[in-house]
């Protein structure tokens, strides 16, 4: 089955290679596959596959990638633009 | 700028909060419990991986969105099986249905599941939303005193949970290495026989025709108390402002809209997350107007009592119904997809919202002047 791809340059997905300690992480959590390793430090393959779940910022003990991360559901977008807090799902 | 704010706004991992940890094993009276294990810490419950015909009903009703805020497990320690203390231990969260799919795709095997306070929620949506998190992994580690249960130190977490959990800490904390598992608990047993390694394949999320179809039944569901009220309210105002008596001109003013907003919801709720990758566009909120526009189409095509005598006024005003509630609720499936990301939603919402407010607004209206009219 083919990849499904949303809108191209939207997402706020930031990597520092610099950073990286080359752990692998972050292609172990990504769901889709955004990062892939290269002489031992990871490299983004794909940024527009990215979905913003955080797990890779979450996961990279040096602190090297960084996104505004959230689950991206109309309630939760309404309740954030109508500036009330509320449960997104 | 806005990447620092985005780190400083997530809650951050924290060594067991105060009060919490205090040890508890889960109750042995749930329905689903078998009996009991004897370890060193107490009496943990065992599960078996049969689901019985109880569990099935209440997965049946949470898919459409029944009983879906009770349908939890207790959280802690359980065994499925007679395992042992080198035995895995795998991570789950505390909505029933993930629980019961774990321990159904483990039957057979003997480990141990630590389930998670949850609220309820499944594993990714509450790792997105940190409940499934760094902080409840390392006490509830605390709670049910898993050092003492098993000899090693490693916990299988899956791959979605690893939103909330990040790995180093959890290991900083509490000294359990986390292995993350497979993203799909279909492929637990072929990863489990590979030694703990997840091939590439495991590692991706799809989102296969199958997986679409079941969220079917909550989206419908959901959008039909969102606008079951806008169909009260139109037969209304069509049985007391239409010409006729109250039912003549409910039927004839009232019907019409009615279809319409139905034929949004089928388009949005039903057509939208089926056929979702071959509908043109990538917009969530394009994909929905273009099924209710399709769909509005193919019944007035079709159906000769579809608004087929009804005035141009009340064609056109049907037809905006439509692809407003359509593309609305098109938009509103992102939440339930596996790809679409927040600022994505964001930037859509942004730019399709104001055109679903003017459009239905504009398609009540023509309704309203259709009515005055007669």
């Amino acid at each position: 089955m083919s990849k499904f791809k949303y809108l191209e340059d939207v997402v706020t997905l930031e990597y520092d290679q610099e950073k990286c300690v080359g752990c692998t992480m972050c292609t172990i959590v990504c769901p889709h596959e955004v990062f892939r390793m290269e002489a031992k430090k990871a490299f983004l393959l794909a940024r527009n596959l990215c979905m913003e779940c955080g797990a890779c910022m979450r996961n990279c003990p040096a602190g090297a990638i960084t996104v505004e991360a959230g689950e991206g559901c109309v309630r939760g977008i309404i309740n954030e633009l109508l500036g009330i807090e509320g449960p997104c799902c | 700028m806005k990447n620092n704010q985005a780190l400083v706004s997530l809650p951050m991992a924290t060594p067991v909060p105060e009060g919490a940890g205090e040890f508890r094993l889960p109750s042995a009276s749930q329905p689903f419990v078998l009996g009991t294990l004897a370890t060193a810490v107490g009496d943990v419950p065992i599960v078996g991986g049969e689901l019985v015909w109880q569990d099935l009903r209440g997965h049946y009703l949470v898919r459409w969105n029944v009983g879906r805020k009770s349908f939890t497990v207790e959280p802690g320690l359980y065994a499925i099986g007679e395992p042992g203390s080198d035995s895995a231990v795998l991570v789950s969260a505390n909505y029933k249905m993930s629980f019961d799919i774990l321990r159904q795709t483990l039957g057979g095997y003997d480990a141990w599941i630590l389930v998670l306070d949850t609220k309820g929620i499944n594993v990714w949506c509450a790792a997105g939303e940190g409940t499934f998190g760094t902080g409840e992994l390392v006490d509830r580690i605390q709670a049910s005193r898993l050092d003492e249960v098993v000899s090693h130190r490693r916990l299988i977490v899956p791959q979605l949970g690893a939103t909330g959990v990040a790995a180093f800490e959890v290991k900083k904390y509490s000294g359990f290495a986390v292995t993350y598992g497979p993203v799909m608990v279909q492929d637990l047993p072929l990863f489990l026989a590979n030694g703990c390694k997840a091939t590439p394949d495991m590692r991706i999320k799809l989102f296969p025709l199958q997986e679409r179809l079941v969220l079917v039944p909550v989206e419908i569901m959901l959008a039909l108390k969102q606008w079951l009220p806008l169909i009260f309210v139109l037969l209304l105002v069509a049985g007391f402002f239409g010409e006729g008596t109250f039912l003549q001109a409910m039927l004839v003013h009232g019907l019409p809209p009615t279809l319409a907003v139905l034929v949004g919801i089928v388009a949005g709720t039903i057509v939208t997350p089926l056929l979702l990758p071959w509908i043109p566009g990538r917009a969530f909120s394009c994909k929905g107007a273009l099924c209710g526009l399709f769909l509005f189409g193919l019944l007035y095509t079709f159906s000769g009592a579809f608004v087929m005598d009804s005035s141009l006024y009340l064609r056109f005003a049907c037809l905006l119904i439509t692809l407003a509630i359509s593309s609305w609720l098109g938009m509103a499936f992102t939440g339930s997809s596996t790809y679409t990301s927040l600022n994505g939603v964001r930037k859509e919402m942004l730019l399709a919202m104001p055109g679903q407010f003017v459009t239905i607004l504009t398609g009540l209206g023509l309704w309203a002047t259709s009515l005055w009219l007669g």
